[in-house]
């Protein structure tokens, strides 16, 4: 929560306004990405701005997806509603409460995590798997994608932000000898 | 260099007109042009350079920056014939000059001989049409090399022992081992395997003014930064343009082959950027387009004269694609890989190039890498194990422990040719341009089906022997994505049976030859690029003899 706030006050400070999103549909976007990739120890969606990658992504190439957006947010908050009467949005729910409702909305929507052969984006489909997909695309994107600022996203997966590396990269390589042929004898072939 | 660089008008008509600037295309238009010919490419995509190459996962793949794009170029898929085809991206190629090269992983094996001969060496398997290559090993092995040492290949020469003879070493070390290519060669020889440093497209020392790789770690899919991978673009495009003969002409999409009443190609028609249509004449010209708009361009230059399509008296275009069949083991261990860092592979092994068909009933074979292909984002929607909750602390958790600490066992494999297994027309849907969107007809036989689930099994063994903490494979069902377009207008000495002769010149028209993955007879065993530049150096020779001898257009 403080660095929620912080990074509000931060926003405010950089006059960083919204293109696509209302300033209250901002604030729902921006509790739904939190919960998807909270913050910890380690900094989270909040930190990377990705509520502003995803309002810019609403304006681009993701403009098709605004409908989905304005909808879904309904019933995120009609959800809300119902499931904890007196509550009237999603941001103002407690965390505990926000991932109730996700629970329960998630169970038929987010995508399954696993394994896909290439590096595409998954089929769209409800609201809520769109808003997963771009969630961690803002986290984790090459900042000059308009996400994961301050690289914040990188440190949390421990990728260095560095364009060039050398040898030894990890610890399984830092003792390697060099390639060596096998004795003959063994070679069968 | 720009002061060389030469442009012709669409009504000159130039000596060769190549359609595509991919693996083959390039190496066609820098052979051709070098010989003193007047070459003109066309390619459909635009004219990328090392500095729009990006790191932006989303402009990459989910934009389709360097490849072609699903919303403007749609493409169906059926499994067989009998059904209707539903629209779904079904292939990915390169649309950039470089085509897919550009983007490729760079794994650069030679094919072996019984490659070439393995109808011969097997008999006949009912359900598929598997014949042997009118050439051999031995035709190509000179071309091998020269791919080598004129686009950049590292390896290191007699490290595998199932490595067929070649008359060179490579004309530069192995890339540096990776956490992955450590893991693996020490699991995999518990288990009697003989890995070796994997043979890459990718430059480990500087050459020809070009960068070595810096391990950036945006490869596969990307484009290369610095200049180090061994693209088409990084390589022999820009040798042809220095001839001065080759022009390199972006964003123009052919729509047609035009031939006149004798039957010979004059030129053809195409598309530019704002869709205007123009003619380009030609003397003769080189379809390079890869294997599944190769075909279709067949196909859409159907005439009067040619009413299945140009060049298909035979009935063979577009049929046997040969995808490769491909699995992929995960393993996650307890210290840091950072496999993320570098190019993708850097060991693999051969040990399974030739099944033991007796034995196991298996036909074809492969070969097993290990890698880390991954950029952050699609490690994260795509590479996380099986059950891993999908938002909240534990994934993030996940991505947080996974992330450095994840490799993947990637099984390549043969592909066995099927007829029904095939690029068309599709009869209802079209492209942005109005022209009859690829249809894609393909299922895995099932000796495919076998022989992939045969390799994952090894690949869990390995990671097993390697003391992974976690391990799982991609579930294994038949293919409704191709990326290794192969097969689809073969090469054969009978015209009855295949489309190009073995100079690639289609048997049909005398001034129209093709080469690139369509070429193939054979998949090979799950790299075939190495293959196409081969074939196109090859091709290169044959072509100019035959013109040379006055034996091309009339």
């Amino acid at each position: 929560m403080v660095a929620a706030a912080q990074h509000a006050h931060q926003a405010a400070a950089s006059k960083q306004s919204f293109e696509v999103l209302t300033p209250e549909q901002a604030k729902e976007v921006a509790a739904i990405a939190a919960r998807i990739i909270p913050t910890d120890e380690l900094p989270g969606a909040t930190e990377a701005g990705v509520v502003y990658f995803i309002d810019r992504a609403l304006k681009t190439f993701a403009s098709d997806v605004l409908p989905q957006y304005q909808s879904g947010l309904v019933d995120v908050h009609r959800a809300t509603e119902q499931m904890f009467p007196g509550v009237n949005s999603f941001s103002a729910a407690t965390p505990e409460q926000q991932d109730k409702v996700l629970t329960e909305l998630s169970a038929t929507q987010f995508p399954q995590t696993g394994s896909r052969r290439r590096n595409q984006a998954p089929a769209a489909s409800g609201f809520l798997q769109t808003i997963w997909y771009h969630t961690v695309c803002g986290f984790l994107i090459d900042p000059e994608g308009g996400g994961n600022r301050d690289f914040v996203g990188w440190k949390v997966i421990g990728r260095d932000p560095a364009h060039s590396f050398s040898p030894p990269f990890g610890y399984y390589d830092k003792d390697y000898p060099g390639w060596q042929p096998l004795p003959a004898e063994t070679d069968k072939k | 260099m720009s002061q060389t660089k030469v442009s012709y008008k669409p009504s000159d008509e130039v000596d060769f007109l190549i359609v595509g600037s991919g693996a083959a295309g390039g190496v066609l238009a820098k052979e051709l042009s070098t010989n003193g010919f007047r070459v003109v490419v066309l390619e459909q995509g635009p004219y990328l350079t090392e500095a729009d190459f990006i790191h932006d996962e989303l402009k990459v793949f989910g934009q389709h920056l360097l490849t072609n794009n699903p919303k403007v170029q749609p493409t169906t898929f059926r499994q067989t014939p009998q059904e209707k085809a539903r629209v779904q991206q079904s292939v990915m190629y390169g649309r950039c000059v470089g085509g897919s090269s550009v983007h490729f992983t760079a794994n650069f094996w030679r094919f072996h001989e019984i490659d070439f001969v393995e109808r011969s060496k097997v008999g006949e398997i009912p359900g598929t049409g598997l014949v042997d290559w009118p050439i051999r090993y031995a035709d190509l092995e000179p071309y091998y090399t020269k791919v080598e040492w004129e686009i950049g290949v590292s390896g290191l020469a007699g490290a595998s022992p199932f490595d067929p003879p070649r008359s060179k070493p490579y004309p530069m070390p192995p890339l540096p081992v990776k956490g992955s290519g450590v893991i693996f060669e020490r699991a995999a020889r518990k288990l009697g395997y003989h890995p070796f440093p994997a043979p890459m497209a990718i430059l480990s020392q500087p050459r020809a003014g070009r960068s070595a790789c810096v391990n950036c770690g945006f490869c596969l899919g990307f484009g290369c930064e610095v200049g180090a991978k061994s693209t088409a673009l990084s390589s022999v495009i820009r040798m042809a343009e220095k001839t001065g003969r080759c022009e390199i002409r972006p964003n123009c999409y052919v729509r047609k082959i035009v031939t006149d009443k004798n039957g010979r190609a004059t030129g053809v028609l195409y598309f530019d950027a704002k869709k205007n249509q123009h003619l380009q004449r030609a003397k003769a010209v080189v379809v390079c387009a890869n294997g599944a708009e190769t075909p279709r361009l067949l196909l859409l230059s159907a005439s009067n004269q040619f009413p299945n399509g140009l060049a298909n008296s035979s009935g063979l275009v577009g049929k046997y694609l040969m995808p490769n069949c491909a699995a992929i083991a995960y393993g996650v261990f307890d210290e840091p890989l950072n496999d993320y860092k570098g190019f993708a592979v850097s060991r693999v092994f051969h040990d399974f190039y030739e099944m033991d068909t007796q034995k196991l009933g298996i036909y074809g074979g492969g070969g097993l890498d290990a890698r880390f292909d991954l950029t952050p984002i699609g490690f994260a929607t795509g590479a996380l194990p099986p059950g891993t909750p999908r938002w909240g602390k534990d994934f993030k958790k996940a991505l947080n422990r996974n992330f450095t600490r994840t490799m993947q066992i990637f099984c390549h494999g043969s592909s066995l040719p099927v007829e029904s297994n095939s690029f068309s027309l599709d009869p209802d849907v079209k492209d942005a341009w109005g022209l009859p969107a690829l249809r894609m007809t393909y299922q895995d036989s099932p000796n495919d089906l076998k022989l992939v689930t045969w390799m994952k099994d090894r690949a869990m063994e390995i990671l097993d022997a390697a003391g992974a903490k976690d391990k799982w494979h991609q579930p294994i069902s038949s293919q409704q994505f191709a990326v290794h377009l192969l097969g689809t207008c073969r090469m054969g000495a009978d015209a009855k049976s295949s489309v190009i002769n073995p100079d690639h010149r289609t048997h049909d028209v005398p001034n129209l030859f093709l080469c690139d993955g369509s070429s193939l007879v054979t998949s090979g065993r799950g790299q075939p690029t190495m293959t196409i530049q081969a074939l196109a150096y090859r091709a290169a020779d044959r072509i100019t003899a035959l013109a040379k001898q006055g034996n091309l257009p009339g």
